[in-house]
C-alpha cells in the first residue's frame, strides 16, 4: 500500500431519520483542526435518502466537501449497504483518516469497514493528534480505564477511529461557510442486503440522557436499597438533576443500563457530580473524573472515589443526601 | 442446530486499583473471569439448546491458562471446547485476533455464531463484526434476544433510545449484551464434565489462515505508548455529623454558583 496516495480527513456523517447526530459535528470540528495542521481537507460522507439538503450543516461546522450518496436502501442504517457505500468511497477517494461516532451505529459499521478494507480501527478515542511524520495518534482508555494507550496505524489507510459523543468540543455552525457537495453514485450488490429491519421502537425517555445533564446525582452499591434510592431521586428532584449510577446498580437491574457511568457505560462531564455510596472502581472513575465539580459521599474513607473528589464527605450517604435535599428544598422556597 | 460461542478470559477490571503512591496499576491478585458480555452470549446459546436442542461449542483464543474459562463454560452446559493458543497469536490487535478466530471458525460447522458485544479489558466491540466480515456473514450487534424461525432469526437489538426487531438469515453472527439474560451457575454434572471432558488445543497449523495476518506482525494498529492518568490532587475531606456536612456541601454549592 502506498500511503502517500491517501489524503484528507473523512467523517462519517451519521444521520437518524434525516437528522445528523451531534457527535458528527463534534468530529467535523476536530477534523477541521487536524486538517489545518496537515494542510488538507475535511470531507463528510453523508448516506441516506433525500438527505442532500443536510450537507449545508456539515459545511457550516467545518467540512470542505460533502460526498452524498442517495439511495432508498440507505434511508435507515443497516450494516451491509453502508459498508458497501463507504468501501466504494475508500477505494475511489483514498482517505487518509476516517472518523465515526462511537454510537451503536458507528461501533457496528467501523469494525466491519476495517476488516473489509484491511486497516486498523481504534475505538473510543479521547484524544486525536497528528504526529511529526503526519500520522494520526489516537489515545484511548484501556483496561477498564486503568491505562491510557496511544495508538497509531502507520502502514495502512485509512487510519480509522471512533470517538464517543460528548468528548470533542463542537465549533459554532457558520451557515455562510462555502463548501462543495458532490453526489456519488454507487453500484450496490443488493443480493447481500439480507438483514431487514422489521420494527424500530423508541422507548419513552426516562429523563434526559445523562451525558447531557448539568447535574448528576449518582448512586452506587452503598445506596442500592429502597431508602438509598429514594434519597437519591429526592435529591435529584430538588437539584433539578438526573439520576445516574455505577455498574453495581445497573447490573442488578435497579436502574436501566443507559444510566450507567463508566468505561463500560457512558462518559459524563457535568458541572456537578455527586457520587453517593460509590466506592470508585477505576472503570467508574474513567467515566466521570472530568466532571467540573465532584462531591463524593462514602462511609469508607479509603474509597478510591475520594481521590478524584473536590469535596469528600465520610458518612452515611443515604442520611446525608436526604438531609441535604430537605435543607435545599426549604432554602430554595 | 450448531452454535459456536467465542469467549475471552479477562481480568476483572472492577477489581483493579491504582497504587496510591506511584499511580501505577496493581495487577497482582486480580481475578480472571469470563468476559461478562461473552457469558451473556454463552447463556443465550444454552437457552437455545434447552429450547430447541443444539450443539454448543465454545472457543477462546488466549494463553494456556484460558483453559479455566473453557472449563467453566463446559460446567455451565457447553458440549465442546476449543483453546486456540500459539505464540504466533501474541501481540494481536483486534483485526489480527479476528483473523485467527475466523480461521478457526472456518474449520467448524455453525448455524449461528455468538460473541459478546465487547470485552471489559479493551471495550472495543470490534472482534464480533470483524469475524462476521471475514466469514462473509451478516452481523447483528447489541443483541438482547433471539428467536429461531424456519430459515431465519428474529432478533431484538438495543439501540440508544429503544430497540429494533430485525430479521437475519442462517447462518449469522450476533454480538450479545450481558444484560440480555442472567447467566446460569455451573451445575454439578457440568462440573464433573468440566474435568472429564477434553479441551481441544488448536494451534496455527489447525486453522485456515494466512500466517502473515496474525499476531503483532499482522496487526495494523500499534501501541505507541501507554501511561496511567496518574492521580488528581485530592480535594477537601470532612468527617463529622450529618447537619454539619450538609452545611458544608450547601456552602460549597453556593460558592460554585451551582445553586
Amino acid at each position: 500500500m502506498d500511503i502517500n496516495q491517501y489524503k484528507d480527513i473523512y467523517v462519517f456523517a451519521e444521520q437518524r431519520e434525516g437528522k445528523i447526530q451531534s457527535v458528527v459535528f463534534e468530529l467535523v470540528s476536530k477534523s477541521r483542526e487536524l486538517a489545518d495542521t496537515l494542510g488538507q481537507n475535511v470531507v463528510a460522507i453523508l448516506l441516506g435518502h433525500n438527505i442532500e439538503p443536510k450537507a449545508a450543516e456539515l459545511i457550516g461546522y467545518g467540512a470542505d466537501k460533502v460526498l452524498c450518496v442517495d439511495d432508498e436502501d440507505l434511508a435507515n442504517y443497516t450494516t451491509e449497504p453502508y459498508t458497501q457505500a463507504i468501501t466504494a468511497i475508500i477505494e475511489n477517494y483514498k482517505p487518509s483518516v476516517l472518523m465515526l461516532g462511537a454510537t451503536t451505529i458507528g461501533r457496528d459499521l467501523g469494525p466491519r469497514l476495517s476488516a473489509r478494507n484491511t486497516t486498523g480501527l481504534t475505538a473510543d478515542c479521547t484524544k486525536l493528534e497528528i504526529s511529526e511524520a503526519g500520522h494520526l495518534l489516537m489515545t484511548r482508555p484501556a483496561f477498564g480505564g486503568n491505562l491510557m494507550a496511544t495508538i497509531a496505524c502507520k502502514e495502512h489507510r485509512p487510519q480509522m477511529s471512533t470517538v464517543r459523543p460528548g468528548v470533542m468540543p463542537k465549533n459554532v455552525c457558520d451557515l455562510t461557510r462555502k463548501g462543495e457537495v458532490e453526489i456519488v453514485e454507487i453500484e450496490f450488490d443488493r443480493a447481500k442486503f439480507t438483514v431487514k429491519i422489521l420494527e424500530t421502537v423508541t422507548e419513552a425517555k426516562r429523563g434526559l440522557d445523562i451525558t447531557e445533564a448539568k447535574i448528576l446525582v449518582s448512586g452506587g452499591r452503598g445506596v442500592g436499597n429502597p431508602d438509598g434510592l429514594k434519597a437519591l431521586s429526592f435529591l435529584a428532584e430538588v437539584l433539578n438533576a438526573e439520576v445516574s449510577a455505577s455498574r453495581a446498580i445497573t447490573d442488578s437491574g435497579v436502574l436501566p443500563h443507559d444510566k450507567q457511568v463508566g468505561q463500560t457505560g457512558k462518559t459524563v462531564r457535568p458541572d456537578l457530580y455527586i457520587a453517593s455510596g460509590i466506592s470508585g472502581a477505576i472503570q467508574h472513575l474513567a467515566g466521570m473524573e472530568d466532571s467540573e465539580y465532584i462531591i463524593a459521599i462514602n462511609r469508607d474513607k479509603t474509597a478510591p472515589i475520594f481521590s478524584v473528589a473536590d469535596l469528600g464527605i465520610v458518612g452515611d450517604a443515604t442520611a446525608i443526601m436526604k438531609r441535604l435535599a430537605e435543607r435545599l428544598k426549604s432554602e430554595m422556597k | 442446530m450448531k452454535i459456536v460461542v467465542c469467549i475471552k478470559q479477562v481480568p476483572d477490571t472492577n477489581e483493579i486499583k491504582l497504587n496510591p503512591e506511584t499511580g501505577t496499576l496493581i495487577r497482582d491478585g486480580v481475578p480472571s473471569i469470563i468476559n461478562p458480555d461473552d457469558k451473556g452470549g454463552l447463556e443465550m446459546a444454552l437457552e437455545l439448546k434447552d429450547k430447541f436442542g443444539a450443539e454448543v461449542t465454545v472457543i477462546t483464543m488466549g494463553p494456556p491458562q484460558a483453559d479455566k474459562a473453557l472449563r467453566e463454560a463446559i460446567a455451565m452446559g457447553a458440549d465442546r471446547a476449543i483453546l486456540l493458543t500459539d505464540r504466533k497469536f501474541a501481540g494481536a490487535d483486534t483485526l489480527a485476533t479476528s483473523n485467527a478466530l475466523a480461521g478457526a471458525l472456518k474449520s467448524l460447522e455453525y448455524d449461528l455464531i455468538i460473541t459478546g458485544r465487547q470485552a471489559i479489558d479493551g471495550d472495543t466491540a470490534q472482534v464480533g463484526p470483524q469475524i462476521a466480515e471475514l466469514l462473509s456473514l451478516p452481523q447483528i450487534s447489541y443483541v438482547e434476544s433471539i428467536e429461531v424461525e424456519a430459515n431465519s432469526y428474529r432478533i431484538k437489538r438495543a439501540i440508544e433510545d429503544g430497540y429494533q426487531i430485525v430479521s437475519a438469515p442462517k447462518p449469522s453472527l450476533v454480538t450479545v449484551l450481558s444484560s440480555a439474560n442472567k447467566a446460569r451457575y455451573m451445575n454439578v454434572s457440568g462440573i464433573v464434565d468440566a474435568y472429564s471432558k477434553e479441551v481441544e488445543i488448536w494451534s496455527v497449523g489447525d486453522i485456515v489462515v494466512d500466517e502473515t495476518t496474525l499476531g503483532l506482525n499482522g496487526s495494523p494498529t500499534r501501541v505507541v505508548k501507554s501511561f496511567t492518568k496518574g492521580l488528581k490532587s485530592a480535594g477537601e475531606m470532612y468527617e463529622t455529623d450529618t447537619e454539619e456536612v450538609v452545611g458544608i456541601i450547601i456552602s460549597k454549592l453556593k460558592e460554585k454558583f451551582i445553586i
